[in-house]
C-alpha cells in the first residue's frame, strides 16, 4: 500500500481542498519534451500524476488523448521508456503520488509480474487499467499488490452499489469515479446526480473518491470538490500541454 | 456461462460496459429458451434470407483438380450476399426484445454493415455503421448500399482507418449510448457473450451443411474449409463438426503479401496472445504490445485479431489454420468464376484456394466442403486493381492432379 497516495489525499484534506490529479501520456509529444511537461505538472500543484502508457487502440479515450497517445507512440514511447520517465520523475519529486495508467495489452505483453516489480522499483505507487474490469483483474491485481502497488478500481454511473462494494473491496489507494457514461474528453458542466452517486459510494467504501472524465476547468473542479476527495483532469491538461510548457503552467495555475 | 476459451476470451472492457454485457447475456439466454424467439429467427432466415442455402457440387472444378469431390456451401446466395446476415437477424431481434431503439455496427468490407443496415431497415430501427475511411473508399459500392438502406455511415479517420479502428470507434459510441443502443458485432470476437452469441447465430451454416451432406452422400465430409477474418463463417460452419473427430477442419487466414513480409492478417499463424476489443486472443502486435495494422487484398479479412475460440481450437489442435496469400486468393477467385460460373468474395476465395491445394491430394470420392461465405460483386474493382499492380499474373487453367496454388 502506498503512503504517498494516502498522504496526498490527507494533505489536501488538511488544507481544505480536493486532491489535484492530472493525467498525461508518457512520451508526449516526444521523450525530451515529455519530461519537462511532467516536471511542470509536479511543480505546479499536482498531488497525484497519472502517467499514461499510450496504446494503439484506446477504446476509452476521446480525440485529444487518442491523438496525444499516437504522437507519443510515433515518437518512440514504449512501456520501458514510460517506466524510465517514472523513475526520473520520482527522483525529482519524492512526494508526488504516481499512478501507472494503461490499457491491458502493453502490461500483458510485458508480463504483469515483471511489470509490477519494475514499476514499483521505478517509484510508481499504483496501477490503473482502463479495460480490466473486476472479473478479469486477478492476473494483474495480484502481482500489483504483491509488489506494493495500489490497485485503483474504476466505478461508473452504470455500476450499482452492490457492484461498487465488490469492485472496491480490499483496495487501497483511491476509487476512480467516472462521472459520465462515455469516453474521456472535455465537457461543460457536471452531470446531474454526481453528489448523490458519491454519497452512495461512501456507504460502501471508506477509500478516498476521486472523480474524473470531462473536468475541463476550475469551475468544474470546484463543483466536484464539494462532493469528492479529489478530481482528475485529463483531456484539458493534455490540450494545454500540447500548446507548450507556458500554456500548461498557466492552465495549472488556474487550479491552485 | 463460460466467458473464456482456455486462456482466451474474457471481458476486457471499461467498467461502464460490464452491466451492459450482463444485461445482454441474460436477454440472450432467455431468448434462446423462448420458442417464440427461435421461431421468429428461423422464419426470417427462411422467408427473408432465403435459407436454407444450397450445398452445391463444384463438378468442373473437382474434375479439373482430380481427387476429392468439392462441395460449396452457398452463403453467397443469402439476401445481402454473405453469411453476415444470419448473425445480424439474431442480434437485432435480441436488441428489439431488450427494448433497444437503435443499432450500431462496425464494418470492414462492408458486408456486415450492409447486413446490419438491411435488417435495421426491416425492423424500423435507426442504424449507424462505423467504417474505416480507407475501407469506405476501397469498398465504395457497399458504402452506397448502406446509405441507400437508410444507415448513417461514420468514416473513421483515426489509427489505420480500417476495421480495427472502426471497431474502436463503435465501442466508444457504445460506452456512451448503451442504455438505448445495441452494438451488433459482426464476428465471433469482442467481449463475452459476443463470441458465443455470434457463433450460435451462425451455426445454422454448419447444421445445414451436415444434414445436406448426409442426405446427399450418406456420409460426413472428410474435410471442411472456411476463411477466417474474425472467424464467424468458419465458427458457424465448424461448430456442427467439432465432435466429429474424423472430419478435418481447416481455417484459412489471409497471408497478404506473405507471412515473411509482415504484410498479412494471419493472427493465428503470425501473432501471439494479446488483448484487444474486449477479448484475449492471438493478435498481430509489436514486441511492446501495440497492435499492428493487418493487411490483406480482402478487406473482410483485414483484422489483426481473431475470435478467441479459434485461438483456442488452434492451440488444442482440433482445427488446422492455413495461410493463403493475395495471389493464391486471386487465382482461386478466377478459378471459381471460370469453372463454376460463380463470382466469390475475395474472403471466400482464400478458403477456395486452400481447397484447390488440398483436393488433388485427397482420395477419389472423398468429400471436401468449402464455405463460400459471400459473393464477389463488391470485389470486382479490387481484383482489377490487384491485377493492374501485378502485370506478371496470368490465370492458368487448372490441370488434373496439379498443385496450382
Ligand atoms: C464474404 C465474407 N466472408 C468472410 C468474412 C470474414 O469474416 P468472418 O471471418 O467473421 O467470417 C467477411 C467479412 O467481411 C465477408 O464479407
Amino acid at each position: 500500500m502506498s503512503d504517498r497516495i494516502r498522504n496526498a489525499f490527507a494533505k489536501a484534506r488538511r488544507r481544505g481542498r480536493a486532491a489535484r490529479i492530472f493525467y498525461m501520456p508518457g512520451g508526449f509529444p516526444d521523450r525530451a519534451a515529455s519530461d519537462t511537461l511532467l516536471d511542470i505538472l509536479a511543480d505546479e500543484g499536482a498531488d497525484i500524476l497519472e502517467l499514461g502508457m499510450p496504446f494503439s487502440d484506446p477504446i476509452a479515450d476521446g480525440p485529444v488523448i487518442q491523438a496525444a497517445g499516437q504522437r507519443a507512440l510515433a515518437a518512440g514511447a514504449t512501456l520501458r521508456s514510460v517506466l524510465e520517465q517514472g523513475r526520473r520523475l520520482r527522483e525529482r519529486h519524492p512526494e508526488l503520488g504516481l499512478v501507472l495508467f494503461s490499457y491491458a495489452n502493453p502490461i500483458y505483453s510485458y508480463g504483469p509480474e515483471a511489470l509490477c516489480r519494475d514499476a514499483a522499483a521505478a517509484g510508481f505507487d499504483a496501477l490503473l487499467l482502463t479495460d480490466v474490469p473486476h472479473e478479469e483483474e486477478a492476473e494483474f491485481r495480484r502481482p500489483a499488490e504483491a509488489a506494493g502497488l495500489d490497485w485503483i478500481p474504476l466505478v461508473s454511473p452504470a455500476t450499482d452499489p452492490d457492484r461498487a462494494a465488490l469492485l472496491t473491496a480490499g483496495c487501497t489507494g483511491f476509487v476512480y469515479v467516472i462521472t459520465v457514461r462515455g469516453i474521456t474528453g472535455e465537457r461543460t458542466g457536471l452531470p446531474a446526480g454526481l453528489g448523490e452517486r458519491l454519497a452512495a459510494l461512501r456507504r460502501v467504501t471508506g477509500l478516498p473518491l476521486a472523480a474524473g472524465f470531462g473536468i475541463a476547468d476550475r469551475a468544474a473542479a470546484d463543483a466536484v470538490a464539494e462532493h469528492a476527495d479529489g478530481y482528475i483532469v485529463g483531456s484539458a491538461a493534455v490540450r494545454a500541454a500540447d500548446a507548450g510548457p507556458d500554456a500548461l503552467r498557466a492552465f495549472l495555475r488556474g487550479f491552485r | 456461462m463460460s466467458t473464456h476459451y482456455g486462456i482466451y476470451g474474457g471481458q476486457y472492457v471499461p467498467e461502464t460496459l460490464m452491466p451492459v454485457l450482463r444485461e445482454i447475456e441474460t436477454a440472450y439466454r432467455e431468448a434462446l429458451a423462448d420458442p417464440g424467439f427461435v421461431a421468429e429467427y428461423e422464419s426470417l432466415l427462411r422467408d427473408y434470407v432465403g435459407r436454407e442455402s444450397p450445398l452445391c457440387p463444384a463438378r468442373r472444378l473437382s474434375a479439373a483438380l482430380g481427387g476429392a469431390d468439392i462441395y460449396l456451401k452457398r452463403e453467397d446466395l443469402n439476401h445481402t450476399g454473405a453469411h453476415k446476415v444470419n448473425n445480424v437477424i439474431g442480434q437485432i431481434l435480441l436488441a428489439k426484445r431488450m427494448g433497444k431503439t437503435r443499432v450500431i455496427a462496425e464494418t470492414g468490407a462492408g458486408m456486415h454493415g450492409v447486413a446490419t443496415a438491411t435488417v435495421a431497415a426491416l425492423m424500423g430501427m435507426p442504424c449507424t455503421v462505423y467504417q474505416g475511411a480507407v475501407d469506405v473508399r476501397r469498398q465504395a459500392p457497399n458504402a452506397d448500399r448502406m446509405r441507400a438502406l437508410g444507415a448513417e455511415i461514420v468514416a473513421v479517420e483515426s489509427g489505420s482507418q480500417t476495421l480495427k479502428d472502426a471497431m474502436n470507434e463503435a465501442i466508444r459510441e457504445w460506452v456512451a449510448t448503451a442504455e438505448n443502443t445495441f452494438y451488433v458485432i459482426g464476428t465471433v470476437a469482442g467481449p463475452a457473450p459476443y463470441p458465443e452469441m455470434v457463433r450460435t447465430f451462425q451455426s445454422v451454416i454448419g447444421r445445414e451443411t451436415r444434414r445436406q451432406m448426409l442426405d446427399r452422400c450418406g456420409a460426413l465430409p472428410d474435410t471442411v474449409v472456411a476463411c477466417v477474418g474474425g472467424g464467424s463463417n468458419a465458427m458457424g460452419m465448424f461448430a456442427a463438426f467439432l465432435d466429429d473427430r474424423d472430419v478435418r477442419l481447416v481455417g484459412v487466414e489471409a497471408g497478404g503479401e506473405g507471412l515473411e513480409t509482415g504484410r498479412h492478417a494471419a493472427s493465428i499463424n503470425g501473432g501471439r496472445p494479446g488483448i484487444l476489443h474486449g477479448c484475449r486472443t492471438r493478435l498481430l502486435q509489436t514486441p511492446d504490445g501495440q497492435v499492428l495494422e493487418a493487411y490483406s487484398v480482402s478487406a473482410g479479412l483485414d483484422y489483426p485479431g481473431v475470435g478467441p475460440e479459434h485461438s483456442f481450437l488452434a492451440d488444442a489442435g482440433r482445427v488446422t489454420y492455413a495461410v493463403c496469400n493475395d495471389r493464391d486468393a486471386i487465382r482461386a477467385f478466377d478459378a471459381l468464376c471460370r469453372y463454376e460460373g460463380i463470382i466469390p468474395a475475395l474472403e471466400s476465395s482464400h478458403a477456395l484456394a486452400e481447397a484447390i491445394r488440398l483436393a488433388p491430394a485427397m482420395p477419389k470420392g472423398s468429400r471436401l466442403v468449402v464455405c463460400l461465405s459471400g459473393r464477389g460483386d463488391k470485389d470486382m474493382g479490387n481484383v482489377a486493381d490487384w491485377k493492374a499492380r501485378h502485370p506478371d499474373y496470368r490465370f492458368e487453367p487448372l490441370e488434373k492432379g496439379s498443385r496450382h496454388v
